[in-house]
């Protein structure tokens, strides 16, 4: 009896979750609601059974997520007994922070300033995140417990070796750790678990006919008519279009595709036959160069 | 270029669910690459995603693009660039630390710790060594085994590593000549054999061209072997080993959602175990039947080494984090004392007798290291004298628990075995180790039961025994103080003993310097001193400068709960230098003396004394009467 590359990576997330539990003083689960965010939780329930994780969720909002993603995030955080903290940044939304005005701002205030807020209101010292090694280039040399001054700060030189699975959870007053149980996992195992597992995801992962509009280049879904006119200045053009997600984040950032695959098996047969990456649907990672995701890891953002 | 072998999969777009079920049953292997910054390591790794189609079209158009632009392989693609990651490196050129990259094939999952091959950074490749099951050492046709080659193939001997590849690449520089492989070949085996590499499988290779990668390659026909590949997806994984071995799992956590649940979750890290098993919890000893193994998916009715799970037991026994179950009739042993071999890997050296804190498994002790015994020369081999182990440097020394632990010889059970040192003040992981095996020692000095007890001792005096620990600074007035606090003491009939620099440098520690361990050794034998004395039901009295509080912590973690009172003889440096009774200072400042606390070595002020005094505001005889009032009663 062998076991398989899934049961693996299983038994390893839950033994860091565990971890964590045991070392930390205040440990929380950060949620994005995407598909990566639903297996960590899923993990966590798995680690922790028959007790819920002991630790509550954390959304950090943008107030800019598709409707179906705040539908499930309640869902879920109940499904799984844990209490759930939604945060957001009340100076971005003093200042009406959004996507289409702000660009980058858009990330930094709601995102990287709106997680340190969180983070320093509540007094968390351990974050777990959904962030895996294969996403992007940067994040493959990423620890699994990586540590971040009392500033949120994240520097490569001051990285614990990890050697083995002895982690190591020590650190002074003020400081944190992100803790990244997936670091592991690749986008397939996350789709296959999903599958083998039965795991609940935002219904946008699948293809349906939604109404979707052009901009500069990119085709987006529109989620919020109303709201889109109002900060775009005009009504967009909107198609109905067979579209899906291959990730979520704020609706006018992150590019559909089009697609007809309507079940998970044809999401992962669509994503085995596709040709291009997946965050290449997010602007994030393109807005100054090659080296973006590092330089805002080094400012805090996730 | 040759083309990708591991095309897609025509079953994906045919039947999907038969794919999918198909590929879960997927084993998964993790391995290290070893080479020098010329090696044409990231090129095979670049070319190992290439191939197995982990590279997207937009990854492969940036990487035609980067290619060009930044590339070293004129217009041909620059596999290299597709595995380089943080921005500092790809301005050097070079790797500086561990990073890990994902492929997949039909039958296995790969996990590669990707190292660098640079001189210093034997921290990164031990890092990435302790996590995998094959190391694939990647030597240069042109170069043959250089002193690089020998030093990898080392630390993935001394991590355990069974499974080593030798790599041979760039043999279409060397026009695929058979001669010259066959002769590095025997080179290798030769150094190999020497350091007790029993076997090694060794493959003619080209990162860049692709020869033997995927594909048996038609320019080295006379090579019969595997392809890299091929024996990538065939060798045994080192779970499948650790199965055949004893029942083992370290408790993580207590599972206790309500007074009718009580389970103990941890990751079994060898053996298996089924419901009905009688098992032993140390260091208790205590046994018990394991009821049942609970998972979300149902109660299992094995569960193997690897897996993450949660024990229920029949018996109500203690048992919480940093025990460990494991099989009742092959358990593991319990020791404070160690040889073991410990990779250095903080920019501050090693501190001999220093107290550490040494995880193993989820154990988490207070640990010394002594002096090592010898240091290893990585390139060399050559044994050499040690007074202590600088960063990347690797030894072998004796260990220290403050109490018993748990362990595996680390060639039997890597996780009961493998241990990290954290700094107790910066929290940094300043060194990996490896236990060979327990010091009798410690096991057969049994304590001597004796009748009259510390208790009876200290009855007789009348008075309960303790340690009155003066620190601060040289010139704060440490022994004016306690010789007042031991005069008084004296005229209310107490039992008392003075200990300070004098009468303890002249005599007991006159082997001693002034260097950091000798100073810790100093302060180490002081406070065994102090716990006979109040064995013998004394009130000690201590006067050292002792300035780093690891050290202190040391001496109070040795005393009863209680007995260890820290008091701070707090005086500015301004007042104390200007007291300069001893005529020290100045001589510290012009340099006569070195490391003179406060000057040119720092002093570490205690975070919560038991007592401070202020010797700015008090004379040292109030200072001495509000200490005693600090101590009463002395019943």
């Amino acid at each position: 009896m062998t076991l398989t590359h899934l049961q693996r990576l299983e038994a390893e997330s839950i033994h860091i979750m565990r971890e964590v539990v045991s070392e930390a003083e205040k440990p929380v689960m950060l949620y994005s609601i995407g598909k990566d965010s639903a297996v960590m939780l899923h993990l966590a329930k798995k680690a922790f059974y028959p007790s819920p994780p002991p630790f509550p969720l954390l959304h950090v909002d943008t107030t800019w997520k598709f409707k179906d993603m705040y539908a499930l995030r309640e869902k879920s955080a109940e499904d799984a007994g844990m209490e759930l903290l939604v945060y957001q940044n009340p100076e971005a939304e003093e200042m009406g922070i959004n996507p289409f005005d702000h660009g980058p701002l858009h990330t930094d205030m709601w995102k990287t300033q709106g997680l340190k807020q969180a983070l320093d209101k509540y007094g968390f010292d351990a974050a777990f995140g959904g962030a895996r090694r294969d996403e992007e280039k940067s994040r493959a040399k990423e620890r699994i417990f990586s540590f971040r001054t009392a500033s949120h700060g994240w520097d490569p030189k001051s990285q614990r070796p990890e050697l083995w699975n002895l982690y190591n959870a020590r650190k002074k007053k003020g400081e944190s750790i992100r803790i990244f149980p997936l670091s592991n996992w690749t986008e397939l195992d996350i789709w296959q678990y999903i599958h083998l597992e039965n795991i609940e995801i935002v219904p946008l992962y699948y293809s349906a006919k939604r109404p979707t509009f052009e901009y500069e280049g990119g085709l987006f879904m529109a989620d919020d008519i109303e709201r889109l006119e109002k900060v775009m200045g005009k009504r967009p053009e909107i198609i109905e279009r067979s579209i899906r997600f291959r990730t979520l984040g704020c609706f006018p950032l992150t590019g559909a595709v089009e697609s007809e695959a309507a079940t998970l098996p044809e999401i992962i047969q669509e994503m085995l036959l596709t040709t291009t990456s997946e965050r290449q649907g997010r602007v994030i990672d393109k807005d100054s160069g090659d080296a973006s995701m590092e330089k805002k890891k080094q400012e805090g953002y996730f | 270029m040759s083309e990708p072998i591991y095309k897609t999969d025509a079953l994906i777009a045919e039947d999907i669910d038969a794919y999918l079920e198909k590929h879960q049953h997927k084993t998964m292997l993790r391995f290290i690459t070893c080479g020098s910054v010329d090696d044409g390591k990231s090129t095979l790794i670049g070319r190992l995603l290439y191939d197995s189609k982990m590279i997207f079209e937009d990854q492969l158009a940036a990487l035609e693009n980067d290619s060009k632009r930044v590339g070293t392989q004129g217009q041909e693609i620059d596999f290299a660039l597709l595995v380089d990651g943080l921005a500092a490196e790809r301005e050097q050129g070079i790797t500086i630390d561990v990073a890990y990259r994902f492929f997949a094939t039909e039958s296995r999952k790969f996990i590669v710790a990707d190292c660098p091959g640079h001189e210093q950074y034997t921290r990164n490749m031990v890092t990435g060594a302790s996590t995998a099951d094959l190391a694939v050492i990647l030597i240069d046709a042109r170069k043959g085994v250089l002193v690089q080659t020998k030093r990898h193939s080392f630390l993935c001997h001394q991590l355990g590593i069974k499974n080593l590849v030798l790599a041979v690449n760039k043999m279409d520089l060397i026009d695929y000549d058979q001669a010259k492989y066959d002769a590095i070949i025997e080179n290798y085996r030769e150094f190999a054999e020497s350091i007790g590499i029993e076997n090694f499988t060794a493959i003619p290779i080209s990162g860049l061209a692709g020869d033997n990668i995927t594909t048996q390659s038609e320019n080295t026909d006379w090579y019969d072997g595997p392809t890299l590949m091929q024996h990538l997806e065939a060798v045994e994984v080192r779970s499948d080993a650790n199965l055949a071995k004893p029942f083992r799992m370290s408790v993580q956590w207590v599972n206790r959602p309500n007074l009718d649940f009580r389970g103990f979750s941890g990751l079994i890290s060898t053996g298996s175990v089924k419901p009905g098993d009688k098992v032993r919890s140390l260091p208790s000893g205590k046994t018990s039947t394991v009821k049942s193994i609970v998972t979300m998916d149902g109660d299992l009715e094995e569960a193997i080494s690897g897996q993450s799970v949660t024990i229920t037991l029949e018996d109500e026994i203690d048992c919480s984090r940093g025990d460990v179950l494991a099989a009742a009739d092959s358990p593991p042993a319990v020791a404070d004392q160690f040889e073991s071999t410990i990779v250095w890997m903080d920019e501050e050296p090693l501190v001999v007798g220093r107290a550490y804190w040494m995880k193993l498994g989820t154990q988490m002790v207070s640990v010394t290291v002594a002096e090592p015994k010898f240091e290893i020369n990585v390139n060399t081999m050559d044994h050499l004298a040690a007074k202590t182990l600088e960063l990347n440097s690797i030894g072998v020394s004796e260990i220290t628990t403050d109490r018993a632990i748990v362990f595996d010889p680390y060639s039997e059970n890597r996780a009961l075995g493998g241990f990290i040192l954290i700094d107790k003040i910066s929290n940094r992981t300043v060194g990996a180790g490896m236990l060979h095996f327990s010091l009798r020692r410690a096991q057969n000095v049994h304590w001597q039961a004796v009748d009259i007890t510390r208790d009876d001792h200290a009855a007789m005096k009348n008075q309960k025994p303790r340690v009155l620990w003066f620190t601060g600074l040289s010139g704060s007035g440490k022994s004016t103080i306690a010789n007042e606090v031991e005069k008084k003491l004296a005229i209310m009939n107490r039992h008392t003993f003075l200990l300070d620099g004098d009468n303890v440098r002249h005599g007991l520690n006159k082997d001693l310097g002034f260097t950091e361990s000798d100073r810790i050794e100093n302060i180490r034998r002081i406070g065994e001193v102090a716990k006979l004395m109040t064995d013998a039901g004394l009130i000690v009295l201590t006067a050292f400068i002792s300035p780093f509080r690891a050290d202190r912590r040391l001496v109070r973690d040795m005393m009863g709960e209680g007995e260890f009172i820290e008091i701070h003889v707090d005086t500015p440096l301004e007042v104390a230098e200007q007291r300069d009774v001893k005529g020290l200072y100045k001589k510290a400042r012009t340099g006569e003396l070195k490391n003179f606390t406060g000057i040119d070595s720092p002093y570490e002020e205690p975070e919560d004394p038991e007592i401070r005094v202020n010797t700015v505001a008090m004379s040292p005889e109030e200072a001495a009467d509000y200490i005693i009032k600090q101590i009463l009663p002395l019943k």
